[in-house]
């Protein structure tokens, strides 16, 4: 750029002008796709605080007349168990998330560090896990709870995705650059080796950790196919199952409590990843797979 | 471990035993819950859905029979199961080159901004974090055929209504619209983190070999350095595509007239509504045909891909 300013001297006016219209015409593209991506945010926002006969209106308007927020929060909450249903997120997520991390992380340990008979075929049965979509086991699964008498429970939502392949595969490749010799002199200083896992190994891998739980939460608190399966009691109903609900109920036309209910479903995971912005997207630039 | 305090010439020989054995338990054991719980709830369904495939197995029959390939049979020749894979076909087909150019696109726009890089990624990373059942709610009352804002637009500014999801032929594109806005956030990140690992002095270089126009810049230095990236981003976007599911349970039911049922809504609606499960197995094995090139695809990549 500055060698051709010094060839043309009107070039400096000419290259600033061409700047700016070049920024001018990058956001004025990225703000029309920015508005695209907003619409049904801010569409779900201002239907939550209108009356009824404002939503349709012929002129769109973001903010209403008469504010209605109260009165479609409080009838989105009272129609459908809606806190019942972000509590049932939590549980299940979290207990998903734990057991996955308590049985990935060891396994991954001993593949990424440990000798032991068995590892190579392990392994080869942990890649073929990741090429297995996680519907395809959903049929067999759902005839064996059937048997056991365990559909409409908390453990029938969690129980097929207990284990990880993905997390074990993240972080075994995390592990492996944990440099041995830390290993081994906690070995010679007598550290168990359930000990150097827990209390050596797994601080180090932090990043590798958040990155995995953000994922597994994005992916379990938004799954709708195997909450859908198992569970057909409303009291067990995960935000987008019980969405789904309400959306079916006779409230489904009432299109202000509608739009209040899918803003409380959708609140703490949009609240979370703007509080966590870095995290999110680092956990997704690490992960990479859905 | 005691042997530390024992005289050197101990130490060598049987610690390293003694280590050897410590690995192999520790190993097994820790391995044993994970292998456990890959054989219960990943590869024992995977055997018993291939049996299931050869079965006539109904939930709740007390017998069944084994009829060859008799499902598969009926699967090719069923109507619903071919639109459903024409459909699905057709969908992935737009959201692929979709998902993944604009991504890409909207990447290197946000990629050189300093100050509003911040704003643009929350805005656009926003769909991947929300509910897709809570949103395609909204989306439906966006697209009503004569309420909603976006056929009213249209009409105000002189364009009759478009019946987004009561035509046949507009469903699976409105459907792929929706899929790709919900993907958008998830490609551009990837595709940002392409962008910042490649070097600055290849602009550089390219800029004294004379291409210094933005598009010379992106033929000859970005798009080439993506390569890796982009073939992820392109077998990822496959197959979440392919996986379709959640708009259609929520806002088409497979109609109008069954223009909108694919693949894995026809599994569901043949396993969980009707409970034909040897028809159903049969028909998962068909998704898992399709979906396994890509899957094998992504492994490979993640397997070279992740490194730190």
């Amino acid at each position: 750029m500055s060698a051709i300013g010094l060839a043309h001297p009107s070039a400096p006016v000419a290259s600033r002008l061409r700047r700016l219209v070049s920024l001018t015409l990058i956001h004025t593209a990225l703000i029309a796709g920015a508005v695209f991506m907003l619409l049904p945010f801010v569409f779900m926002l201002s239907s939550a605080i209108k009356p009824p006969g404002e939503i349709f209106e012929a002129t769109f308007r973001l903010w209403p007349r008469q504010f209605y927020a109260l009165q479609n929060f409080q009838s989105a909450l009272t129609t459908a168990p809606l806190l019942r249903f972000l509590l049932n997120g939590f549980i299940v997520c979290g207990g998903i998330l734990v057991v996955q991390l308590l049985v990935a992380i060891p396994c991954a340990y001993a593949l990424a560090k440990l000798k032991f008979p068995g590892r190579p075929l392990l392994f080869a049965l942990v890649l073929l896990g990741l090429c297995i979509p996680v519907q395809a086991p959903s049929l067999p699964l759902y005839i064996a709870f059937a048997q056991l008498g365990i559909l409409n429970t908390y453990l029938s939502m969690m129980m097929p995705f207990f284990l990880s392949v993905f997390a074990i595969f993240l972080f075994r490749q995390f592990f492996k650059s944990y440099p041995d010799e830390i290993i081994q002199a906690a070995r010679l200083d007598g550290v168990g080796e359930f000990e150097i896992v827990w209390r050596i190994v797994v601080p180090s891998a932090w990043p590798a950790i958040a990155a995995f739980s953000v994922f597994s939460v994005v992916a379990h608190w938004n799954d709708l196919y195997w909450p859908l399966i198992v569970v057909s009691d409303t009291k067990l109903a995960t935000p987008p199952l019980g969405m789904m609900y309400f959306a079916d109920s006779e409230i489904g036309s009432n299109y202000g409590a509608l739009s209040a209910g899918a803003t409380i479903i959708t609140a703490p995971l949009v609240v979370a990843f703007l509080i966590a912005r870095r995290r999110f997207i680092a956990g997704i630039t690490m992960t990479g797979i859905k | 471990m005691t042997a530390i305090a024992a005289p050197p010439d101990m130490v060598a020989a049987p610690p390293a035993r003694r280590q050897q054995w410590i690995e192999q338990l520790a190993g097994l054991g820790f391995a044993t819950p994970a292998f456990l719980l890959l054989l219960l709830t990943n590869l024992a369904p995977l055997a018993a859905l291939a049996f299931l495939s050869f079965t006539n197995y109904e939930l709740g029959a007390l017998d069944f029979a084994f009829v060859g390939l008799k499902n598969f049979g009926t699967a090719l020749h069923d109507p619903v199961i071919r639109r459903s894979i024409a459909n699905t076909l057709l969908y992935v087909a737009i959201v692929v080159p979709g998902g993944v150019l604009i991504s890409l696109f909207v990447a290197i726009l946000i990629h050189r901004r300093t100050r509003t890089r911040g704003i643009y990624e929350v805005i656009y990373f926003l769909p991947v974090t929300s509910t897709l059942i809570a949103m395609a709610t909204m989306w439906q009352f966006l697209l009503h055929p004569n309420l909603g804002p976006i056929n009213r637009a249209l009409k105000l500014i002189g364009l009759s209504e478009v019946p987004f999801l009561s035509e046949p032929r507009l469903v699976i594109p409105t459907l792929a619209a929706i899929g790709i806005w919900q993907l958008i956030g998830f490609n551009m990140v990837l595709f940002l983190a392409g962008l910042s690992a490649i070097p600055r002095d290849l602009y550089e270089a390219a800029d004294i070999d004379g291409a210094s126009h933005p598009v010379d810049r992106f033929l000859k230095v970005t798009w080439p350095m993506l390569g890796p990236t982009t073939m992820f981003v392109t077998v990822t976007t496959f197959i979440t595509a392919f996986k379709i599911f959640d708009t259609v349970a929520v806002m088409t039911h497979g109609g109008p007239m069954g223009s909108s049922e694919v693949l894995l809504y026809a599994i569901y609606l043949e396993g969980f509504q009707y409970f034909h499960m040897s028809y159903a197995a049969t028909l998962t094995l068909i998704f898992l045909a399709f979906t396994l090139v890509f899957s094998v695809m992504q492994t490979v990549v993640l397997d070279r891909r992740v490194h730190y």
